[in-house]
């Protein structure tokens, strides 16, 4: 049997530069950044105090009515995720059980999910009168937490922090009984959760998936982290807007942040048949992993990033020289910048000196797990209105960098664009898109 | 995409464990088959006053044993520590070689990938409380960040901040196993390495990869976890009696046991293993994953997710409900799962419900979360190369409702030749394998 192609035929997105994917394209279009001084927590002592934070939204305007009560079981990366979905969902066309519970036009059973989502760290505050509540002599005690402190945790707190949460929140909305999962590799989730989604419906085993991914970085635990790891940048914040710099030789580190990006994919026959409005389609996909001893960061070449992307070429069954666009990772950390640089240039052969790489988190900072879908829909985007927005912050690239940095906004006819992520722990994803109507 | 053409069959060519019966396949096997129980009080850390102050550990497990570079693992935390020993005796057994640049296997390195159901690792209590401790301001009622920052910054360790990610036990073992294959590690909650299994086998039938590293590793015995779990009144509070606490299926029956570990197949393409000789264990023939999309606290009433996945699998395998010889269940011991599962199983299997043997391992070695299904489809694999039955322990007072034949108490000999795991997570998460004795045919 024949796999069915797989197309995109909704989008949504919260990200630092709006709550719709309509103020994300409008926002790169214009040359926004969404990066400013941290205002989730006070940022003091914080050797990073920038990051990309969503708009403020009001999390019960986009529920509906009998699923308001969940929210206290909400944590804010189930939040964003639940976001973006909605938007996908409406602009597809299909409606689902938390759109109209009277016209519902999905067989719940044959749709899947399938999210990328970060580690969710708890909140210290939520938590700290019951850590306060279980010290003896200024120290925490243990036997004391047990007796005392336990209890004061809400009961059903380990719910809010399970990462598939936010597909189950999502799947119960929206009444999507069918494949469930939830990838876990930090900032390759998304690219490698849409893939599997797209492998789901190719084989049958649903005709439609929500697929993306959510994370909200903006807290002081995953900050520390980010900070420690010497990952986030730790000099010049004054101007957040070129802060974060990929491929270019002032850079000086990442910056952090949140959102979520949610696509509706589905088999072609069922899009076509429905009469909906077709983006583009997942032409390939490809992963693999990078090796280091430093698992902290890329390894010098990054071999595995180069494999995804020559395996994602493979699937799609097109050439280097036949993509019209690159978005890389891109970072602004300036080791795994250049190796991911090399990986694309050696997979890429003559191809990657004239291919187009525009970099986005100079403008929506590294929203993580969530930062994979975003790309996705930029990219979808760009296709749609035939131009790239120009890069920011690359105004002279890195040593031993040669890609073809988008410097101007262009006009172009993208037929097919790359995405790729990796991250942490070295799993890396490549994901091909082709335009809807090219043959 | 590429039209693959030809669907691959999977194979299993390699398994490893660790988990609290034991850090070997035979050992645990040999201790299911005795009715053994990893139960015993909380050691990782003190939890005497808490709701629930036992669990199911791995005890005296020694990574120097698996790895040259225990240098390189250093950092890992439990699960992944777990991960590196169960897929170094699962690689020893399917013949893959580790820890070399130059493999003499006969497997392409960007043919071979990864799929795990892992989780967190633990935080790092000392300096996670002692913060907290710090910045808190109880008369204000609110963190100051400052304080916070000082002692977070001053104490905390990047690489131990970094392996409570998800993905690091699949890091950990890429290093040991230099995978290049498509790599991807899932939480669905307690239903995660059945999930990651089935969906390797699709990577291998699809063609993207010769060999997949697939399986669980997770450590939920932590501080949090415990927590979480007791908040939630999921757990069994028997602290008198921590052998016969796990108890699936009977009347008193009042939660699940956490335990923890690693388990690891080594998926194959039969092409592959014919091609390098190996031997093989069995045939992975069906899976199917749903979701509830019912509560994020309950399973469905009527296990409409369950029933959905379950025919999902079966379909998928291309055979009937009366071909299933041997069903796993997932059989937590809690009072919703063990009746729900119990009504999905009679609402697919009809009349042959009652006559299949249905058992539950998690009254032995407790529940290992992420890593659970995995253990558990091992499980499966020798029930059927050894034509015997693990029993459902500490079965003393049946639960009236509950009718189906659970193998009380003793292993039990029969034939079988195509065996069904079930796995379901909180959130309503449902994933089902079906495994075939291998016919070269």
């Amino acid at each position: 049997m024949k796999p069915a192609r797989v197309v995109i035929t909704g989008f949504g997105a919260i990200t630092p530069l709006g709550l719709t994917a309509g103020d994300l394209w409008s926002g790169l279009c214009a040359g926004k950044c969404g990066i400013r001084q941290i205002d989730a927590f006070d940022p003091v002592g914080f050797s990073c105090k920038l990051a990309g934070q969503v708009p403020d939204y009001k999390i019960r305007e986009y529920l509906p009515k009998s699923r308001r009560k969940s929210v206290k079981l909400m944590s804010r990366d189930i939040e964003l995720a639940i976001i973006a979905a909605n938007e996908a969902l409406l602009g597809s066309g299909l409606i689902t059980k938390g759109i109209d519970s009277e016209k519902v036009n999905i067989n719940p059973e044959r749709v899947a999910i399938n999210l990328g989502a970060g580690l969710i760290s708890c909140d210290l505050v939520e938590l700290a009168p019951a850590v306060a509540a279980s010290v003896t002599d200024g120290k925490f005690d243990i036997q004391k937490w047990g007796k005392d402190g336990l209890e004061m945790v809400t009961p059903l707190w380990l719910l809010k922090y399970l990462p598939n949460m936010l597909a189950c929140h999502i799947g119960i909305i929206h009444d999507i009984q069918g494949p469930s999962n939830t990838i876990t590799c930090a900032e390759a989730s998304a690219h490698l959760a849409i893939g599997e989604a797209a492998q789901i419906i190719a084989r049958s085993d649903s005709d439609i998936a929500l697929a993306g991914g959510a994370e909200a970085k903006v807290n002081p635990i995953v900050m520390i982290r980010q900070c420690l790891l010497k990952r986030a940048i730790s000099q010049d914040q004054n101007d957040p807007a070129s802060a974060c710099r990929p491929f270019d030789a002032d850079a000086g580190g990442s910056v952090f942040g949140e959102g979520a990006g949610m696509v509706v994919l589905e088999n072609s026959e069922n899009a076509e048949g429905r009469g909906a409005k077709i983006y583009a389609e997942v032409a390939g996909i490809g992963a693999s992993n990078n090796i280091n001893p430093s698992y902290e960061r890329l390894e010098p070449d990054a071999k595995g990033t180069q494999i995804a992307i020559e395996k994602a070429l493979a699937d799609a069954q097109i050439g280097p020289e036949d993509l019209d666009l690159i978005i890389p990772h891109g970072t602004g950390q300036p080791g795994d910048d250049l190796a991911e640089a090399t990986a694309i240039e050696a997979a890429l052969g003559r191809a990657a000196a004239k291919t187009p790489v525009w970099p986005t988190k100079s403008m929506l900072s590294n929203t993580g797990a969530a930062s994979g879908a975003i790309d996705v829909i930029a990219a979808v985007c760009a296709m749609t209105d035939g131009m790239i927005p120009a890069a920011k912050n690359c105004d002279k690239k890195a040593d031993g960098c040669n890609l073809n940095i988008v410097r101007q906004t262009q006009e172009a006819k993208i037929n097919y664009a790359l995405c790729c992520s990796y991250t942490y722990g070295g799993q890396t994803a490549a994901v091909v898109l082709k335009k809807a109507d090219s043959k | 995409m590429i039209d693959k053409k030809t669907k691959q069959r999977v194979v299993i060519t390699g398994m490893g464990i660790v988990c609290p019966l034991g850090h070997d396949v035979e050992t645990v096997w040999a201790g299911m088959l005795a009715g053994k129980s990893g139960m015993a009080k909380t050691t990782i850390f003190d939890a005497s006053t808490f709701p629930t102050s036992f669990d199911a550990e791995v005890k005296d497990y020694d990574l120097a044993k698996y790895t040259k570079h225990p240098e390189l693992h250093k950092d890992s935390n439990r699960g992944s520590g777990f991960a590196i020993g169960a897929t170094a005796q699962a690689c020893r057994q399917a013949g893959i070689d580790i820890e070399t640049d130059a493999p003499a296997d006969g497997i392409e390195r960007s043919r071979l990938g990864i799929y795990l159901g892992a989780g967190e690792g633990s935080v790092d209590n000392d300096v996670f409380f002692a913060a907290i401790v710090e910045g808190w301001d109880p008369e204000k009622n609110e963190m100051d960040w400052g304080r916070w920052a000082q002692v977070a910054f001053g104490r905390m360790s990047a690489m131990r901040e970094l392996e409570q990610e998800p993905n690091m036990p699949a890091a950990h073992i890429a290093m040991l196993t230099g995978a290049r294959g498509p790599t991807r590690s899932c939480l669905t909650a307690c239903a995660a390495s059945t999930q990651s299994v089935g969906e390797a086998t699709m990577f291998i039938r699809r063609g993207d990869a010769d060999v997949m590293i697939a399986g669980g590793a997770h450590s939920m015995i932590h501080l949090l976890g415990l927590t979480g779990f007791n908040r939630l009144t999921a757990l069994s509070t028997r602290n008198d009696s921590p052998e016969t606490a796990s108890r699936p299926f009977t009347a008193g029956r009042d939660g699940f046991v956490l335990g923890e570990g690693a388990a690891i197949l080594i998926l194959e393409s039969l092409s592959s293993a014919k091609k390098r000789g190996v031997n093989i264990l069995a045939e992975v023939i069906g899976y199917g994953s749903s979701s509830d999309a019912f509560r994020v606290t309950d399973m469905h009433e009527e296990g409409r997710g369950a029933i959905q996945a379950i025919t999902a699998a079966l379909n998928d395998a291309d055979i009937s409900y009366k071909d299933i010889d041997y069903i796993n269940a997932h059989g937590t011991s809690t009072t919703e799962n063990d009746s729900i599962e119990t009504k999905a199983i009679k609402a697919v299997f009809k009349e042959e419900a009652k006559n299949i043997p249905v058992s539950s391992v998690k009254s032995m070695f407790g529940h290992l979360i992420g890593a659970a299904g995995a253990a558990e489809l091992i499980t499966c694999v020798l029930a059927m190369r050894d034509n015997i039955v693990p029993p459902t322990m500490n079965l003393n007072d049946p639960d009236p409702q509950l009718d189906l034949d659970y193998v009380p108490n003793k292993a039990r000999k029969c034939q079988v030749d195509v065996a069904m795991n079930e796995s379901f997570g909180f959130g309503g998460q449902n994933n089902v394998v079906i495994i075939k004795r291998f016919r070269d045919n």
